[in-house]
């Protein structure tokens, strides 16, 4: 009997619209990766990324040295890959930034070389 | 006293009360916007999240971002507004009543007030949970707001009860900031919450998402320090033996939210089911010439859609001070919207029947979710259908827009009521969406 199994290695959840279909990625014998599940062309786009390049917009907070308030959002200006969340949070912690601040300056430059911007989400004047 | 004149005052400076006070400006007309915190911007300034925009401006901003953008046209427009000011009373011959710590007591006179209060967290009153009153126990939008703005965090090993939004966006904001999130825990055996912030906030980091059980007893007399949680039945009664005891040292409230009607109850004017003010097609409340908008209205999912609503409040202060104002009109007839079947609220409470041949906005939201429904108006004195609509799925996270001309549909003029059903869709029908 030919062996044409596939074997699902891993359920992507679309987050598209509240349908929230359940994607396989199915893995053949060939070492070939599909998709099913989904229901739109939309759904199969964003599972293909999910599964091999998933990102994030990161958003969190910078520390503010005589700000009106001790912090402001920050965010990075694009999405980045998803395992490198982390390592950009611990370059945020290092950083206290000085007001004024207006929306959308650049607090920190390419930030560990993945091409995005860490910027400010509002304004923010001195105490 | 010192007193102030406006032709519309707005009470509350967040995006309900900003979009609304820019409309009233752009017409020429002067408005006052009231806001009780030290800056404008309201809750989204503490959303520091993605996800807000858009709709409203095309691309993806953070809840700060979305704030900016309306507090820098506010400034352009040079629109006045008082901070740190609370608004104690307003009366139906539209006199608001203010206090703060420069003026004192202030007095506004004005024409038209629109209604931008928000709404608040339900709290651990109100869903009895049993157990001491010790420390560590927060709604999850005053954790956010301690966390995102004031730099403190709840705790470092949590509990979350409830799905909503805002508790599973908290579970992964307080994940970054290096705490551990023990479990968010649902009474309902699905999610209240979007399903991106399910898959991003709690997926991702491996957060364990309970359902079906809730919080039946609270540890701890000075300091939290576990909650008892257990499996509940249909009912929501807890199953005897199910219970299981988790250690933390806080407990994050996402238990719902509700407008914030004080003022409103305290004027005179009359509260729907969904404790939002009950509102005509031109969302004008009880009370002549006050207008209500954003989640003093009606809880939102997106404020996108509060800028919506608070754009028409404005419109529609505004036509009331161009035509009716200082005018002996009687109030026409009105048609009331009564839910029914797994609708929860419909908004708005009642159509004047001089409107039936404009455009009307109708919001609802469903009690449970559903799938291959079917919307229906039906007139309750000929028991006609008016309208109907079928959807692929309803849940009750999501609410349902439906812009309709009643007259279009051949209202019949002897309506009184209309019902709105949702239910099962019909075999043989076509579907739209």
């Amino acid at each position: 009997m030919e062996n044409t199994s596939s074997s699902t290695v891993r359920v992507i959840r679309c987050i598209l619209c509240p349908s929230g279909c359940p994607i396989q990625a199915n893995l053949d014998s060939k070492g070939n990766v599909t998709f099913e599940g989904y229901t739109c062309k939309r759904g199969l786009e964003y599972a293909e990324q999910e599964y091999y390049e998933p990102k994030r917009i990161l958003t969190t907070t910078m520390r503010v040295e005589n700000g009106f308030l001790p912090l402001i959002p920050v965010r990075t200006d694009m999405p980045i890959p998803k395992d490198k969340l982390k390592d950009v949070l611990k370059e945020i912690v290092k950083i206290k930034v000085q007001p004024p601040i207006k929306m959308g300056d650049i607090l920190i430059e390419n930030v560990l070389g993945l091409d995005a911007n860490i910027i400010a989400s509002r304004d923010l004047n001195k105490i | 006293m010192k007193t102030f004149e406006a032709d519309v005052v707005i009470i509350g400076g967040g995006s309900a009360g900003m979009a609304a006070a820019i409309e009233v400006k752009n017409a020429g007309l002067d408005a006052l916007i009231i806001e009780r915190d030290y800056e404008l911007g309201g809750i989204l300034l503490q959303c520091i999240h993605v996800g807000f925009g858009l709709h409203e401006f095309g691309e993806e901003l953070t809840g700060p971002q979305y704030a900016q953008k309306f507090i820098n046209q506010v400034n352009e427009l040079e629109i006045p507004y008082l901070l740190d000011t609370m608004v104690i009373e307003f009366t139906p011959d539209k006199t608001v009543y203010a206090v703060n710590n420069k003026e004192g007591l202030i007095k506004v006179e004005s024409k038209a007030i629109i209604l931008a209060m928000g709404c608040r967290e339900r709290t651990r009153g109100a869903i009895n949970i049993p157990g001491f009153r010790p420390a560590g126990i927060f709604t999850a939008g005053q954790a956010q707001r301690f966390v995102n703005m004031e730099g403190y965090l709840p705790g470092k090993s949590l509990v979350i009860l409830g799905s909503g939004d805002i508790g599973m966006i908290m579970a992964r904001r307080l994940t970054w900031e290096g705490c551990e999130v023990k479990a968010v825990i649902e009474i309902n055996p699905y999610v209240s919450g979007l399903i991106r912030n399910q898959v991003q906030c709690l997926e991702d980091f491996n957060i364990p998402l309970i359902l079906g059980y809730t919080v039946t007893k609270i540890h701890g007399k000075e300091k939290i320090r576990g909650v008892t949680i257990s499996k509940v039945d249909t009912n929501f009664d807890r199953i005897v033996g199910s219970d299981r005891f988790i250690e933390c040292d806080a407990l994050l409230l996402s238990v719902g939210l509700i407008p914030e009607n004080e003022l409103t109850l305290k004027a005179g004017a009359k509260l729907s089911s969904n404790n939002g003010p009950i509102v005509d097609n031109n969302l004008e409340s009880t009370i002549e010439g006050v207008f209500a908008c954003g989640n003093v209205l009606q809880v939102h999912d997106l404020v996108d859609m509060v800028t919506a609503e608070a754009k028409r409040a404005g419109e529609f202060a505004i036509e009331y001070i161009n035509q009716r104002y200082g005018k002996e009109i009687k109030r026409e007839k009105q048609i009331k919207c009564v839910p029914g079947e797994n609708v929860g609220y419909i908004k708005p409470d009642l159509v004047n029947v001089l409107d039936l041949s404009k455009e009307i906005m109708f919001t609802l939201r469903v009690k449970y979710p559903d799938r291959r429904i079917q919307i229906q108006f039906r007139d309750k004195e000929n028991n006609q259908l008016v309208y109907k609509r079928n959807k692929v799925y309803v849940i009750p996270s999501e609410m349902v827009e439906i812009k309709l001309n009643l007259k279009e549909n051949q209202i019949d003029p002897g309506c009184q009521h209309l019902i709105i059903d949702v239910v099962p869709r019909p075999e043989v029908l076509i579907e739209e969406e």
